[in-house]
């Protein structure tokens, strides 16, 4: 009897010290599996203002008319003047007396915004549809119809995120006060 | 007749602090001044002294056995109320939580308000997978099973859309409750792995200074935030109130990034790219950025400000009859706890200091009370909070005087529910 509840113990024992040896193994497990930045070119949409993350390829505003007439102005009507609020892509002025109506052409700071969100987001009913070269060329186009780049002009990894924006100096960072 | 012989063998025994009949909070907690206590439960209760009570016929009856699932009682109806559905915005829209009638702190999986700019996409999380690449030594893939494995913390936060109480500003909808006015805040317990135990795997090289958060939504949402929030109290949540994170808020991974914007904490969480800069989202550009009346915008407005509500009464609430209330409601502040709840019945003339019912935690919804007297004149209710660090909830005069009304975003102002002498209580404007 005695030798038994003894035994019991030291096993209850066992069992808790091996609990908290598999815990304190937790802190430093590591199960993140290796990968390529050249593996994940499919899966990275992040395109920035610094040019970083655009793809290769290229467009213009005027190869890009038909795919906004047919796969965007349902909803952003066929100059991009939308069909409610949140679909306006086109005008504005932020120096407006009335409460000044925000686009990409008044309000957006950057450029490569319009690539990046476009590819991820839009259009709206099958996002990521179109393809790195028809990205290019309809956002051409948003940025045609907001008078910030001529119908021919080339858009591409290098130049699409230097396309200077109306309001690029609209913003204040507060990004300090956390 | 009765009603006012009670009144006036009561009237003596109550301390009153505050104009139009604010009460001591003293009496919610049973110190002091007996007999108070009684005369709450009976001037709201209404008991009849007269009743005769029988055994109710579920007392004789055998009910359902254990079910896999539970979920509310048929006899409550509590929803999350949203706008309808529009086509040209595939699965975009929110839903707010019914505040007024919630109580404690913690808001119910079902009830969590919703923000979505591409609907909620149904994930296998099997096939799921977190990448976390841009200025690391390693790139690095996770599964969600080998996600389970990692050491985690839980945390009771809330999670408020930036976008919540904003109508408030162009002073419109008389008609607004607490839900439709203020519901885009929720309150939870998060569980799940801190952000800097992957990030540290991973290996963050020097000149980083941002991560830039992806969705596996349809919108593959994204949001840029600081690398020394990331490294501080950023929390990769898996479960939500002990169970996997709803689908609606970000099964089977989200971001959570304690007490700021709503939007940062970006829900379906497939991707971390380490950046110098920020990605400049559209989520962060065009939308999430508040335009002053100089015409300058705001950009990476993070932390919510201190902010409270009563929730009851509040509006489309009828204030039955003269007699004695718990006004409460709930307060919160992204940069700390909250410290102190005052409450006004004239529209911010005079205040009390409102009983803390809840715990006072970092970062959470905290719960207030107060009794009221009212007498059946007219009244306005008002609450103000302060935090831990001496911030306190501002007027909407004095909201609209910083910052304009062209912004919504971030609008922490006091709200006023006007008691008509009738008792209807609607949103009002002092
Ligand atoms: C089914 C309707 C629909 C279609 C089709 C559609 N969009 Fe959109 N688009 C929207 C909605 C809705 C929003 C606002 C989304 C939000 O706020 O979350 C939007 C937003 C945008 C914005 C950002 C607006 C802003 O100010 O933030 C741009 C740019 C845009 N769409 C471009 C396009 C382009 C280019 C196409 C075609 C390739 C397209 N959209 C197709 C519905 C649509």
């Amino acid at each position: 009897m005695y030798t038994s509840r003894k035994l019991i113990s030291a096993l209850a024992l066992a069992g808790f010290c091996s609990a908290v040896f598999v815990s304190s193994a937790q802190e430093s497990v590591r199960l993140g599996t290796p990968v390529s930045e050249a593996d994940l070119a499919g899966f990275d949409l992040i395109a920035e203002p610094s040019g970083a993350g655009f793809p290769s390829g290229s467009g213009t505003a005027a190869q890009g008319k038909a795919i906004f007439e047919s796969r965007c102005a349902a909803c952003h009507g066929l100059n991009g003047e939308g069909n409610s609020a949140a679909t306006i892509i086109v005008g504005g002025d932020m120096q407006s007396e009335e409460s000044p109506l925000r686009t990409v052409g008044s309000y957006w700071p950057y450029a490569s915004t319009v690539f990046d969100f476009i590819r991820r987001a839009m259009p709206a009913d099958a996002p990521k549809s179109l393809n790195d070269e028809e990205a290019y060329q309809v956002a051409a186009y948003v940025l045609y119809l907001n008078g910030l780049v001529g119908e021919n002009e080339v858009l591409n990894a290098e130049t699409l995120p230097q396309v200077r924006m109306p309001n690029a100096d609209g913003f204040i960072d507060q990004s300090d006060i956390q | 007749m009765k009603q006012g012989k009670l009144e006036k063998k009561r009237q003596p025994r109550l301390e009153k602090v505050a104009g139009n009949g604010l009460l001591s909070r003293r009496h919610l907690l049973g110190l002091g001044l007996g007999g108070a206590g009684l005369a709450m439960s009976q001037a709201v209760m209404g008991q009849d002294a007269g009743l005769k009570l029988e055994i109710p016929g579920w007392s004789k009856t055998p009910g359902p056995g254990p079910s896999a699932y539970g979920s509310a009682s048929s006899h409550v109806g509590l929803e999350r109320q949203s706008g309808f559905g529009n086509p040209l915005y595939p699965g975009g829209g929110a839903s707010r939580s019914p505040l007024q009638h919630l109580q404690g702190t913690i808001t119910p999986n079902n009830l969590h308000f919703e923000r979505h700019h591409a609907g909620v996409p149904d994930i296998d999380p099997a096939g799921h997978k977190l990448v976390i690449n841009g200025l690391v030594r390693q790139p690095l893939v996770f599964d969600y099973e080998d996600l389970l494995k990692y050491t985690m913390v839980s945390r009771i936060y809330f999670l408020e859309c930036s976008g919540n109480s904003g109508a408030l500003l162009y002073g419109g909808n008389p008609d607004g409750t607490a839900q439709s006015l203020h519901g885009l805040v929720s309150c939870a317990e998060w569980t799940g792995i801190p952000i800097s135990t992957l990030l540290e795997e991973a290996g963050v090289l020097p000149e980083a200074r941002w991560i830039a958060a992806v969705g596996a939504d349809a919108a593959s949402m994204g949001r840029s935030v600081p690398l020394n929030k990331a490294m501080d109290d950023s929390m990769l949540a898996l479960f939500q109130n002990g169970e996997p994170v709803r689908p609606e808020q970000g099964y089977p991974m989200r971001l959570f990034n304690p007490g700021w914007e709503g939007n940062t904490s970006v829900k379906w969480l497939t991707q971390i790219k380490v950046t110098r800069e920020p990605a400049q989202f559209r989520d962060e550009t065009s939308k999430y950025t508040d335009t002053m009346p100089d015409r300058k915008s705001l950009q990476f407005t993070f932390p919510m400000d201190v902010k409270s509500l009563i929730t009851s009464p509040s509006g489309q609430m009828t204030v039955a009859r003269n007699g004695v209330y718990r006004v409460n409601g709930i307060a919160w502040s992204g940069s700390g706890s909250i410290r102190r709840v005052e409450v006004s019945a004239d529209g911010g003339s005079t205040w009390a200091d409102a009983l803390i019912d809840s715990q006072q935690l970092d970062k959470a919804l905290t719960r207030f009370s107060i009794p009221w007297q009212w007498d059946g004149s007219p009244a306005v209710l008002q609450s103000r909070a302060t935090d831990s660090t001496g911030n306190v909830q501002p007027t909407r005069e004095a909201v609209i005087a910083a910052k304009g009304t062209i912004n919504r975003y971030h609008n922490p102002c006091i709200q006023s529910w006007g008691v008509s002498p009738s008792g209807e209580v609607t949103n009002v404007y002092v």
